[in-house]
């Protein structure tokens, strides 16, 4: 037990007897709050001094809540955080697959309106399985070969343009060179002049015409288009697209285009499944034939004459 | 036992004063019958505060403060009982006249008229402005705290305690 000074004795008894009477004053009175109830003043003063503390343990509760979600119970954000990541690399991989099929919904509507309007020619679609493992030369393999009717020296396309041709074909597989390969070639003619020379590759992405005169008026930005004389493509698919002509070494020009087909990015292909002249439902105009040169007046005939086989192309349009 | 001791302070001399058995008791019934009952034919009596005064006699007669804070509780407690106040309000005020008056009583010498005069009014003034504290603290009531008739009413009882005193002074033991 404390004891208490004697001088002080008088002092604590005076407060302890204080205190008591305000309490009991308190327990008696009767305050009227602001929405007219009555409340004892012992009541009011106890919420007074309770609520406070209270609020400061509240306070002090949230804070301490707050600093050990934020700072100490990281397991769970780091958790959370992880699964938030699987779940966001998940719908990235999921979005990029659905581009890749909506891209390839595209390439196969394309491909199936190329082949809804030349529904004449006997063709079917392929997959590309495989490229070369050869640097230096531009093949790929598609899914389908001999069982499917693919043969040798068929022509492949794009609704874009022209891919290349089969060199190979086996039982369930086909072996295409495609035309930036430098033994690779096409024939071709400019489409607005008609000027014919066949397209080759070079190993490069730009394709390069031939034998043009330096004559000839060429332009960048023509577009140059099958002319069917290599017999195996049809006429005036698109072969690309002039992107440089200058003089060259006489007597011809330098002129060297892009390829209309997406050949770096081939993923689904049409085969034309016939090594016999082909004639497109687009009929060449009597005039551009007229304005054409002579191998365009024979192109001109050949599409005018379908079943039968064009002329022989020229040696140098000749695919090798 | 004594009837009187001595309680020295430095270098004063104050006397401490026992009453007969019951004394303290029969005076404090008495006070509080007599400011219940005066009033009532003399209403005018009513600015007298006997209570008050045997607070103060006996506060400063006894000069111990525990006791005096405790009689004044009691006297003040019972007051309040007789009366319409809360309990405590002049139990509250009081308590702490009990203990000043003992308080003060222990270091003064507190047998002269003139000293008597001056502390009973100051005591009755303190007292009046702890009842108004206490009435706008807790009662929410906007009691003034100097009016002229508490100045009156100080001097009234500061006059009719030095005559009490003085018949109280009769009940000490010789």
């Amino acid at each position: 037990m404390v004891a208490i000074p004697s001088r002080h004795r008088s002092l604590v008894l005076l407060t302890i007897v204080v205190v008591a009477q305000v309490l009991l004053l308190a327990i008696q009175i009767q305050r009227t709050g602001q929405e007219g109830e009555n409340r004892s003043l012992i009541r009011s003063w106890s919420v007074g001094l309770i609520s406070p503390f209270e609020r400061a343990g509240a306070w002090g509760v949230g804070k301490v809540r707050g600093t050990w979600r934020h700072y100490f119970a990281l397991s769970d954000a780091a958790k959370e955080n992880e699964r938030l990541k699987q779940e966001n690399d998940s719908l990235k991989l999921e979005i990029t697959q659905l581009h890749g099929k909506a891209a390839e919904a595209d390439r196969l509507a394309k491909l199936l309106n190329f082949r809804e309007s030349q529904a004449k020619v006997p063709m079917i679609g392929a997959r590309v399985i495989a490229a070369s493992p050869d640097a230096n030369s531009a093949v790929i393999y598609l899914d389908r070969g001999q069982r499917d009717g693919i043969k040798k020296n068929m022509g492949v396309i794009t609704a874009d343009g022209v891919v290349g041709k089969v060199i190979e074909s086996f039982s369930d597989t086909a072996q295409v060179l495609l035309i930036t390969d430098r033994d690779s070639g096409v024939g071709a003619m400019i489409e607005e002049s008609r000027i014919q020379s066949p397209v080759g590759g070079n190993g490069e992405p730009l394709l390069t015409m031939k034998y043009v005169s330096n004559d000839d008026e060429v332009s960048v930005g023509q577009h140059v288009v099958t002319s069917g004389m290599d017999r195996i493509f049809p006429r005036d698919l698109p072969v690309g697209t002039i992107v440089e002509a200058k003089p060259g070494s006489p007597p011809f020009k330098q002129v060297r285009l892009r390829p209309a087909a997406n050949l770096e990015k081939l993923e689904e292909v049409i085969v034309l499944l016939t090594t016999d002249p082909l004639v497109m439902k687009k009929e060449p105009a009597a005039s551009s034939a007229t304005d054409s040169s002579s191998a365009g007046g024979k192109d001109a005939v050949a599409a005018a004459m379908p079943g039968k086989r064009a002329q022989e192309p020229k040696p140098q349009e000749k695919p090798r | 036992m004594n009837d009187a001791f001595d309680l020295r302070i430095g270098e004063t001399h104050i006397e401490v004063y026992k009453f007969r058995g019951g004394t303290i008791l029969f005076v404090t019934i008495l006070a509080l019958l007599a400011q219940a009952f005066l009033p009532v034919y003399f209403p005018k009596v009513s600015i007298l505060d006997l209570p008050l005064l045997i607070t103060i006699y006996f506060g400063l007669s006894r000069r111990n403060p525990s006791t005096g804070l405790l009689l004044g509780m009691v006297i003040g407690l019972l007051q309040d009982s007789l009366s319409k106040t809360p309990l405590g309000l002049f139990g509250l005020s009081k308590t702490l006249i009990g203990f000043a008056a003992s308080s003060i009583g222990g270091k003064l010498d507190t047998e002269h008229p003139a000293a008597r005069f001056a502390l009973t009014a100051v005591f009755f003034a303190l007292h009046q402005g702890i009842v108004v504290l206490i009435q706008r603290l807790l009662l929410a009531h906007a009691e003034p705290w100097f009016t002229v008739r508490m100045a009156i009413a100080a001097l009234v009882n500061a006059v009719v305690g030095v005559i009490v005193y003085f018949l109280m002074d009769r009940l000490r033991k010789s």
